[in-house]
């Protein structure tokens, strides 16, 4: 029912679980995980801080497995994933989810979709069994598809038609790329989702839905051998199958930088700047953790580069962020987005963003800015441990993109080992011929009365 | 050194008959600062939140309790703004302000050992206690706020919500934030900032939150600490006045966004409201409890009308909204309107069904353990409690209080409180005049 929202820098920094720096004995229990015999993988992690827990279903498909003219299928189906079995009438899930005192709901990405119940640790069997029931199990009527449609029309136009980042991204990334699956946004395009047909989303849970394309992960006040056995039993039953090929779909090398102009509806102008840069694919890449940690020291907290030096001194910028995400399915950019100030333009701002980036690559940064960042880093593994539906999002993320939640460790110490010359060398590999800009241009809405001069119909009601 | 005037500690077993616990406890200081604190040491953190009675209410000029707020870590006494971001960023650990209606807030995340947590809450103490307002950087951030507002009001759902928020509150204080406007910002000066933080940031007026990995007596010596700067100085603030009767009306806005986003409330519901369980659990059957929800079942489940259709009551010391909020493509804005008048005149009519009560009830009580399952959820309890001087054994009675309701309680509040013609409306992006 959700689409991933994008996610901040702090929570990517949160996301990459990194060596703390204290003894973390105190601490909730290492996860256990078990592998069925179908192919279905069980991470439990224990966490008897409050007597609740969250249990999160992840199926590795997302958008990326998408092909033109069906795009929005994973989230389409997504959210036809409510609409009930033979034995669980639509509506059903949640209400008894919800009946349980358990909140629960889904959201798709690139790389994946996720379902997840958060209840009181006692009502975990329940969630369970309504997952593997929805698993396999999904019997919805095309009226209900029908108006479903309807309903992701209008969580599009709400989402993305109507903000204008959200049209700024979907820019970027259908400019940047030509061949690549990443192209698509994960809604997919209006005129994709008003040709879906019900048939393309039975077809799509049977190929995809499958235990040895799904990760079960469990983060609360649980036995992680208990939970193991409960799902064992609810999910066991089910054979592996053999998954659609996923064909490469490798982006060819771009041939220089590209330029684009959005104009939409907004009071101000932005900028947004991403360029195509490698992600983990193993774990002795060496780039991406230079990558990560250039996006740390340029935006990571407000002391960062960008922050300082555009925002606070020149004040040619509102705000400003970068975004680069270490490891995903999907073809990654390392972006940056600013709002310029009021009598700033956008090719200003670009120029500033470039200086900056030049100082990083000539000079590189110094020791005390670096271990800034480490502290920052092994800091925001402590925190994270605050929450847990935190804990169980980055084990299903690594362990739905190529990786293992033990690979942690290994990612943490190889980020804790960049140095200067690795933030320099990372600072040079972002260039032109691997950019694509993007200038929103604000339209005014024509016709649009200053707020001040609401039509007031005062003293009667609306019927 | 302040003597407490007195303590008092409360064990509230939530999950009766499960193990886990949440012990809050409560003291006073000699200058009137409250200060409420749950020890957890399961993770060597600590959440701490200062509250003052400076939020948005207490503007005497648009965007002034705003600005205070968030320009205390922007230079004090002795540490200019970078000293302060990069003291921050070496430490790890993050301090915010802003302000709400109600209140004014700092938060500050450290890790609790003592190297971390010492300079952190010095530099807290700093901040509340010695702020500078420097003229250069205040210019620069009314630029910035004047920037983020029309950065916002790109998006129509934030033109609606302010809309809404004028209409129910032409003239009350709860309205202030949603009459700011550009040049309401642009001329605010720095006395202003200096008169209204000496005003409202007094110990009397403040409520310390403690929650984590520290002992009583550190969480002692740190609430005196951090408040040991500041002085009670001058009459205290006059009462936030009732929020008179609103002639209900309608907006209309045309825009050229997709959606129409449309609003209806009305001024409802206080904290101290004696039928606040009779109201709440009431939202829940008509628009606050997701799908089990009769606005999402009619709007979105049947009839595909919207991706996000709720109704939402907010609980302040004067009567805080009732508001219903759904957006729409513009060409069905008005059937969908009136399907929510329908569905919101049936509901008041006919009350919740003992099977919706009952499912309001069994997640109510159920989920109440999901509120605080982590510190930084505790720690907002923590402050909401404490703003609203509500019983230390809330935790207890909340449960108890709802499970104690009947079908007729809720309708008769329902009915007594709500009328779907007391409603004010707004349709940001309608299509016409009707």
């Amino acid at each position: 029912m959700d689409i991933m929202p994008r996610s901040s820098l702090m929570q990517r920094l949160t996301a990459v679980a990194v060596l703390a720096l204290v003894p973390l004995q105190t601490m909730a229990d290492e996860p256990v995980e078990a592998t069925l015999d179908n192919g279905l993988k069980v991470v439990v992690k224990r966490d008897a801080r409050a007597p609740v827990a969250v249990s999160q279903l992840w199926y590795r498909v997302g958008s990326i497995d998408e092909v033109n003219g069906r795009t929005g299928l994973s989230h389409l189906l997504e959210h036809m994933m409510f609409k009930g079995t033979p034995t669980v009438p639509a509506g059903e899930f949640s209400r008894r989810i919800a009946a349980a005192g358990g909140q629960d709901n889904a959201f798709t990405s690139r790389a994946y979709t996720v379902y997840y119940q958060l209840l009181a640790a006692a009502s975990l069997p329940l969630a369970l069994q309504l997952e593997a029931d929805r698993m396999r199990h999904l019997d919805f009527k095309d009226d209900a598809f029908k108006s479903e449609l309807e309903v992701v029309r209008e969580e599009r136009r709400w989402r993305v038609d109507d903000q204008p980042s959200a049209v700024l991204y979907e820019s970027l990334y259908a400019s940047a790329f030509v061949v690549s699956p990443s192209r698509t946004p994960v809604i997919g395009w209006m005129d994709d989702i008003r040709h879906m047909q019900p048939g393309d989303l039975r077809q799509w849970y049977r190929q995809w839905y499958v235990p040895n394309n799904t990760t079960l992960v469990v983060v609360g006040d649980v036995d992680p051998q208990t939970v193991i056995a409960e799902a064992k039993q609810r999910f066991g039953g089910y054979v592996a199958q053999v998954l659609p090929e996923r064909r490469p779909q490798l982006e060819p090398t771009q041939l220089g930088i590209r330029r684009i102009t959005v104009k939409v509806p907004s009071e101000l102008p932005y900028l947004l700047m991403g360029w195509k840069v490698p992600r983990l694919q193993k774990i002795d890449d060496r780039p991406p953790y230079s990558l990560y940690i250039l996006s740390a020291l340029l935006a990571g907290q407000d002391a960062a580069r960008l922050p300082r030096n555009l925002v606070r001194k020149a004040r040619i910028v509102t705000s400003i962020r970068t975004d680069y995400e270490l490891f995903g399915r999907d073809d990654g950019l390392f972006t940056i987005m600013a709002m310029p100030a009021t009598g700033h333009g956008v090719a200003e701002v670009e120029q500033g963003i470039r200086r900056e980036l030049t100082r990083i690559a000539r000079d590189g940064v110094g020791e005390a800015e670096l271990e800034r960042v480490r502290h920052q880093i092994e800091a925001s593994r402590i925190y994270q441990r605050d929450s847990m539906q935190q804990q169980a999002m980055q084990i299903g993320r690594l362990e739905s993109q190529g990786f293992s939640w033990r690979d942690e460790n290994a990612m943490s110490e190889r980020l804790l080992r960049v140095g200067s010359d690795d933030v320099s060398a990372a600072a040079q590999s972002l260039i032109d011929d691997n950019l694509t800009v993007v200038a929103l241009q604000p339209l005014q809405a024509k016709g649009k009365p200053p707020a001040q001069a609401e039509l007031l119909q005062g003293g009667n009601h609306v019927r | 050194m302040s003597v407490k005037r007195y303590v008092l500690a409360l064990a509230v077993l939530l999950f009766s008959g499960l193990a886990q616990a949440v012990v809050i406890q409560y003291w006073q200081q000699a200058n009137g600062a409250r200060v409420y604190f749950v020890e957890t040491h399961e993770n060597p953190i600590l959440d701490v939140r200062v509250d003052f009675d400076a939020g948005t209410r207490r503007d005497n000029r648009p965007g002034v309790a705003d600005l205070t707020a968030s320009l205390l870590d922007n230079g004090s006494v002795g540490r200019d703004e970078e000293e302060i971001r990069a003291t921050l960023a070496d430490l790890a650990v993050s301090i915010d302000g802003g302000a709400d209606t109600e209140r004014a807030s700092l938060t500050l995340r450290t890790l609790s050992r003592p190297a971390v947590r010492e300079p952190a809450l010095a530099l807290l103490a700093d901040i509340i206690a010695k702020p500078t307002f420097p003229s250069v950087v205040l210019e620069r951030e009314k630029r910035r706020a004047i920037d983020g507002l029309k950065q916002r009001e790109s998006n129509p759902g934030f033109v609606a919500d302010r809309a809404i928020g004028r209409r129910l509150y032409p003239e009350h204080p709860y309205g202030n934030e949603d009459r700011l406007s550009a040049q309401g910002i642009a001329a605010i000066q720095r006395q202003d900032l200096l008169a209204f933080w000496h005003t409202h940031y007094q110990p009397r007026y403040a409520v310390v939150s403690i929650v984590g990995d520290i002992g009583r007596p550190g969480a002692e010596r740190l609430a005196e600490r951090l408040l040991t700067g500041l002085r009670n100085e001058g009459p205290a603030l006059v009462a936030i006045p009732a929020v008179p009767p609103v002639t209900p009306g309608v907006v209309r806005q045309t825009n050229s966004a997709s959606q129409a986003h449309i609003r209806l409330g009305m001024p409802l519901i206080s904290r101290s409201d004696p039928d606040y369980y009779a109201l709440m659990v009431g939202n829940y059957v008509l628009g606050g409890g997701g799908f089990d929800a009769r606005l999402v079942k009619e709007l979105r489940v049947k009839r595909g009308l919207t991706y996000r259709v709720s109704s939402q009551l907010l609980p302040m010391e004067q009567a805080g909204p009732f508001t219903i909020a759904l957006s729409t493509r513009k060409d069905q804005a008005d059937q969908a309107l009136q399907v929510v008048h329908s569905t919101l005149a049936r509901f008041i009519d006919e009350g919740p069904t003992e099977v919706e009560l009952a499912q309001a009830k069994a997640n109510i009580i159920g989920g109440f353990p999901l509120r605080f399952d982590s510190n930084r959820k505790l720690l907002g309890l923590l402050s909401m409690i404490g703003a609203y001087r509500l019983p230390l054994d809330y935790l207890e009675r909340y449960p108890r209080d709802v499970a104690a309701l009947t079908a007729d309680q809720v309708r008769d509040a329902w009915r007594r409180r709500v009328s779907p013609n007391a409603l004010s409306t707004v349709v940001i992006g309608a299509t016409a005049t009707p």
